[in-house]
């Protein structure tokens, strides 16, 4: 780490100055975590009189856990959602920054339709969308009828569909927000590649596919983290659609951690739920960190 | 022959770049309806249901449902709430954030790597992964259903203090240098050298913080538990459990847009600064 002062000697000053930040990520992210390592741990549930005081069960919660079909079902559900949000919301970020990187007038107002969803609340953009959503009258319904598709889903109320109808809000909110990166990647990209390709005679597929796709790498394996984070701890929408239901075919891990510490008022699970987590969020922040690392050189 | 072929390349390019505009303008409409049909719905007479007939339009415009959905709920005490805990995190965020980036900027000192890494870690684990324990602590701390217990979790900020580490590294070693030999104290180091050209960053971040601790809906819900201290977000999903309202869309739309409606006027307003502070911010 570069320095500005040369003089490394014992300084009160510097620990006063870093305590409150310190102290704040002490209590709030550090002390959480083994927190819910240790209460893993044990046998705890508020609601049942008997369970209310900890019993050591060792790795009985994660036992619990791994071997209950819902449970299983749930991390099922997890990894849906994130193939099914990430991988297209990035793609359509792409694709709404190639339209919209042009000098032409009005073309505020398309950016602006792009990603104005980014600074909705996730609850305000899900009310909406329930409208959406409902049956009969629908708009999703009758944007389908109009493409020749006959049934009125209730597609918040049909386990087929409900982690869909999750999907497709997530996707509407974010996009755009992936957006912004690659314009300004895009903008950032040096123009002289662009003249020698030109000058090669390469057409608009092969300049995109094989030099702005490749020159935007960077730009893609940081939008691609903050999806994957964003996918993990976003459920906002799920409390407004679906509430985890119909038969929680549309819970995810957090909103299942929620479930059984606030609804169900297992402590122990709602610890080890919190363990795996954790664990799943920084398995994937050092992987990537470790693989951006080499590959930069 | 050359002139003609060019001519017609002209023409290709020129009808590509109209094709081009018009699937924007068809995409960017399609992405725009939720929010127009809302803003529209929200204005329909309550009288004209929106499941009898036309979903878009009625015949007459009303602003009865603003006024219903205000009488409904306290959505007035809401919005006290979430401007008090959007400028109580964003005052002692600047306050933690300058002091913790200007420390990592300025000084060597023992430990320092280790301190950095560990502070760090709050950008590694999202804070919405530990509600349970969160949960638990705010409990002990007695501050259960206070606009307090929102806030006191974003009190430091790992991407702050990152974010300011960055600026204040910016800045050139001899102005530093020369305020040091003018005998400046650190706070003086601080006000008149290392702040004055990262008052850019600290805006980023500071509309950042703002809009993203305006929409945050979990851990209010579970942090609260009256009226007194609920947030907006929090707010509305009450609402539109309440019983008597139903499937009364307009009212539903009115009542989004009046959560949505201050942040997105500045996001209107403001909006090149917004799009700055989002790219600076990728991680919270």
């Amino acid at each position: 780490m570069r320095s500005r002062s040369a003089r490394k000697q014992f300084n009160p000053l510097v620990y006063i100055l870093l305590a409150p930040t310190a102290i704040f990520v002490a209590v709030f992210t550090v002390w959480p975590v083994l927190l819910s390592l240790y209460q893993s741990f044990f046998l705890q549930r508020m609601n049942i009189v008997r369970f209310r005081e900890p019993t050591f069960i060792g790795l009985g919660n994660y036992i619990t856990l791994f071997t209950d079909q819902y449970f299983l079902q749930v991390i099922k559900n997890t990894f849906s959602y994130i193939i099914g949000t990430v991988p297209i919301s990035i793609l359509l970020g792409f694709l709404f920054a190639l339209l919209v990187n042009r000098k032409l007038r009005g073309i505020g107002l398309f950016r602006l339709a792009f990603f104005h969803p980014m600074v909705l609340p996730m609850v305000s953009a899900a009310t909406i969308w329930l409208f959406f959503f409902t049956p009969d009258y629908g708009l999703f319904n009758t944007a389908l009828g109009f493409l020749g598709y006959s049934g009125s889903e209730n597609w918040t109320g049909n386990p087929n569909l409900a982690l869909l109808s999750v999907i497709i809000v997530a996707i509407w909110k974010n996009s755009g927000y992936y957006m912004i990166f690659y314009l300004a990647g895009i903008q950032n990209l040096p123009s002289d590649v662009y003249e020698a390709a030109a000058l090669d005679g390469a057409n608009g597929w092969q300049v995109l596919w094989r030099i702005t796709f490749p020159l935007l790498r960077r730009t893609t394996v940081f939008i691609t983290t903050i999806a994957f984070i964003d996918a993990f701890r976003t459920v906002d929408h799920i409390f407004v659609l679906t509430g985890g239901g119909p038969s929680r075919s549309s819970t995810v891990l957090l909103f299942e951690l929620w479930q059984q510490r606030f609804e169900y008022q297992n402590i122990g699970i709602s610890a080890a739920i919190t363990v795996i987590f954790v664990i799943i969020l920084l398995a994937f922040t050092i992987t990537n960190f470790i693989v951006s690392e080499r590959k930069e050189g | 022959m050359n002139a003609k072929n060019h001519n017609s390349t002209r023409f290709l390019k020129k009808l590509g770049s109209g094709v081009i505009t018009f699937i924007t303008a068809g995409m960017a409409l399609f992405w725009s309806i939720p929010i127009v049909w809302a803003l529209i719905a929200s204005f329909r007479p309550a009288n004209d249901a929106i499941n009898r007939g036309d979903v878009w339009f009625s015949s007459s415009l009303s602003v009865e449902n603003y006024i219903r959905a205000w009488s409904l709920a306290p959505f007035g005490q809401y919005y006290i709430n979430t401007v008090i805990i959007v400028l109580m995190i964003l005052a002692v965020q600047l306050v933690t954030i300058v002091l913790a980036g200007f420390v990592f900027a300025n000084y060597k000192f023992f430990g320092k790597r280790w301190l950095f890494f560990f502070i760090l870690l709050q950008m590694m684990i999202p804070t919405s992964a530990l509600l349970a324990p969160n949960f638990a602590t705010i409990r002990w701390l007695g501050i259960f259903d206070t606009r307090l217990a929102i806030a006191i979790p974003y009190f430091g900020s790992a991407f702050g203090t990152f974010l300011m580490r960055q600026a204040f590294l910016e800045v050139p070693r001899d102005l530093v240098d020369a305020g040091i030999m003018d005998g400046c104290t650190w706070w003086q180091l601080i006000l008149n050298v290392y702040l004055p050209p990262s008052v850019p960053a600290l805006v980023a971040f500071g509309l950042s913080s703002a809009t993203w601790h305006w929409n945050e809906f979990l851990w209010p819900l579970i942090i609260t538990n009256s009226d007194k201290s609920r947030p907006l977000t929090a707010g509305l999903v009450r609402f539109t459990q309440l019983g008597e309202i139903g499937a009364q869309w307009a009212l539903l739309s009115a009542a989004t847009l009046m959560v949505i409606a201050p942040l997105f006027i500045m996001f209107l307003i403001f909006q090149k600064r917004f799009i700055q502070s989002f790219l600076h911010s990728g991680l919270k």
